[in-house]
């Protein structure tokens, strides 16, 4: 097997708070190979989005990566001074937001947030990095790009904002893109559309795509691989195929449960009981037990480790058996 | 653009006239200026001439549409004290005032920037705090206790400093100031201090503020993403954000400092229009008031005209359309 673009190995993001500790990211493991795409799947506040910031070195204090490796490309990054990381960051490794109306600087043209992010980290002169920005937003489809680059965010729709940060993720040719939810503030037309662009993109420069998302349904028709996170950790890995037709995690489940279909229209959604716990205040043993129809006494017994290889379940009563 | 000063300007024209009429009637009531200019022991006679000489004779609206259709020609009237257009007397002491002024909103951007960002970067540092905690004194001690403390320091003290007066104006493209010689230069030093304190203080808090609203914000972790040094994401991205409320108080402020120098000059003697104001305040001279005001109004009107302007170069959402459809 090649080598893996980012592989992530028993990361630790804590954010240490004056009400106590909160383990945001706890021991999450997965990889992600050149032109592939992994969705990672969870609901507000499973870490996900953390996840994606401590690859990209943007874990704020009181956060801190306190366990685990980030090897990218087969280098260790975590731990590396602000200006190595920096020199990764938006060149090797880029990144999209969630809220086109929020990620780009309101008061500086288009142009100017497309060169900078250039020059940032190449030698070019503004011309040509200018027209490597034009050149960018053609790429994303956006009509007469000429013109736009000297047009400011407020003159775009959501959806165009969307495409310009991601032509800006686009524009060193990155090994790996980290997607936080970026079709969830658009509107649906436009979010089919702005998937089917990333995919595109991403298979033909071959870059490795990370999609965090709270919806099973986008990353079904999207990504190769799926890492369902609940409480900080990752409950179930595998194949989109596996993890959507035979879910090993009651978890899983249950999202994939309380997804609306075309076939059960008319019958009341399927829901998962309670919310998801306070993660200053996590109940003994497996996280979801309070939750799950499945809990017995051994599930607060200990925390249950992860099973399987490649497809992994972290359940000691899973629905499918992996191994 | 164009409608859009144009617009304004017909707007400051309007309220100048209402500021003109309001003033005019306003000192009228106050007292009778002749009481004070003629001699106690003067005869009926010589009363008469006085208020004929002045035009106090004529009754109080023909004595204001005398003054528009002057005011129409650039004539503000003579000095009732003086006895030479006010609009001279002023213009006299205009530009040590606009010096200091000019000074003093300076020294507040030049010092009360760098200082509110940093207070607003590292929000939890010792530095920082101890910056808001001056700033809390900046804005509260009051203007002529921090004036007569600075000369008591610097002037009595230590005797670092000059406390009265301009010193040596030097000239330079036919200006004369005192920024152009050393020893104007310390004579400026503190009464621009003393008179910047307070704004110092407002655009550090100002600074702060929007140093802390800005730099959690999604555009800064995204200019962070894209590999931008750090430098860069504050000086640019966030500063130019944190710049559109400081320009507004800014320009604010400028009117302000001109127009409210007056403790500050009176503590150091400096001779401005400040203390001219006073002055003819207390003399009841009203061509003097009266230009004086529209002069303030005037400069309030080209300093929000020009932060207007300022602000739709900052702000590029804000469209100077014709406003009013």
């Amino acid at each position: 097997m090649t080598e893996a673009t980012l592989r992530v190995e028993s990361l630790q993001t804590h954010f240490f708070t004056k009400a106590g500790i909160v383990k945001a990211v706890d021991d999450v493991s997965f990889s992600v190979a050149r032109g592939k795409i992994l969705g990672l799947v969870g609901e507000s506040g499973s870490g996900k989005t953390v996840t994606g910031f401590s690859i990209m070195g943007l874990v704020d204090p009181p956060g801190r990566i306190v366990g685990g490796r980030i090897l990218f490309n087969g280098q260790d990054i975590v731990g590396l001074s602000e200006d190595r990381i920096r020199e990764i960051r938006g060149n090797r490794i880029a990144m999209i937001f969630q809220d086109p109306m929020m990620t780009l600087n309101p008061v500086l043209k288009v142009e100017t947030q497309m060169v900078e992010a250039i020059r940032a980290h190449a030698d070019i002169d503004r011309l040509t990095a200018r027209n490597r920005a034009r050149d960018a937003l053609g790429q994303v489809g956006i009509p007469s790009p000429e013109e736009r680059l000297d047009a400011y965010p407020h003159q775009f729709s959501g959806g165009m904002r969307q495409r310009v940060a991601i032509a800006i993720a686009l524009l060193n040719k990155p090994d790996l893109i980290v997607a936080d939810e970026p079709t969830t503030a658009l509107d649906v037309t436009i979010q089919g559309q702005i998937l089917y662009e990333i995919q595109k993109l991403a298979r033909e420069t071959k870059t490795a795509l990370i999609w965090i998302t709270h919806d099973l349904s986008v990353v079904a028709s999207l990504a190769d691989e799926i890492c369902v996170m609940y409480a900080g950790r990752i409950v179930e890995r595998g194949s989109v195929d596996e993890v959507l037709d035979r879910p090993a995690h009651p978890y899983t489940a249950g999202l994939i449960g309380s997804v609306p279909s075309r076939n059960a229209k008319g019958t009341p959604l399927v829901q998962i009981p309670g919310v998801m716990p306070s993660l200053l205040n996590l109940p003994s043993g497996c996280a979801f037990r309070q939750r799950c129809a499945r809990a017995d006494d051994a599930c607060a017994a200990a925390a249950p480790e992860p099973v399987g290889a490649r497809r992994q379940v972290r359940c000691i009563h899973p629905l499918t058996e992996v191994a | 653009m164009t409608v859009f000063i144009i617009r304004r300007l017909m707007q400051s024209a309007f309220v100048l006239l209402i500021m003109s009429l309001l003033v005019f009637f306003g000192v009228y009531a106050i007292g009778d200026p002749v009481e004070i200019f003629i001699a106690a022991d003067a005869d009926q006679i010589e009363r008469e001439r006085a208020m004929q000489a002045l035009g106090l004779d004529q009754p109080i609206w023909a004595q204001y549409g005398f003054f528009l259709l002057n005011a129409m020609r650039g004539d503000l009237g003579r000095s009732f004290v003086f006895n030479i257009p006010s609009i001279e007397l002023i213009l006299q002491r205009l530009p040590a005032t606009l010096e200091l002024a000019a000074c003093a909103v300076t020294l507040s951007v030049l010092v009360g920037i760098p200082l509110g960002m940093y207070a607003g970067y590292r929000p939890q540092s010792r530095i920082a705090k101890a910056i808001m905690a001056t700033s809390i004194a900046g804005f509260s001690l009051p203007t002529f206790w921090v004036g007569l403390m600075l000369i008591l320091v610097f002037a009595v003290q230590l005797g670092w400093l000059p406390s009265t007066g301009r010193g040596q104006l030097g000239e330079f493209l036919g200006i004369h100031s005192s920024l152009f010689t050393l020893d104007g230069l310390a004579h400026l030093l503190l009464p621009a201090f003393n008179l910047a304190l307070f704004n110092i203080s407002l655009v550090i808090r100002l600074t702060r503020a929007g140093m802390r609203e800005n730099m959690p914000m999604d555009y800064v972790k995204f200019a962070r993403a894209k590999g931008l040094t750090q430098r860069r994401v504050v000086f640019v991205h966030v500063l130019k954000n944190i710049m559109i409320p400081v320009v507004t108080v800014i320009g604010l402020e400028i009117g302000q400092v001109i127009a409210f120098a007056v403790v500050t000059e009176t503590i150091f003697a400096w001779p401005g229009m400040g203390k001219l104001i006073i002055d003819s305040i207390n003399r009841l001279d009203r061509p003097v008031i009266v230009a004086y005001l529209l002069i303030t109004v005037v400069m309030f009107i080209v300093i929000n005209l020009v932060v207007d302007i300022l602000y739709s170069i900052l702000d590029p959402r804000v469209r100077l359309a014709d406003a009013g459809h």
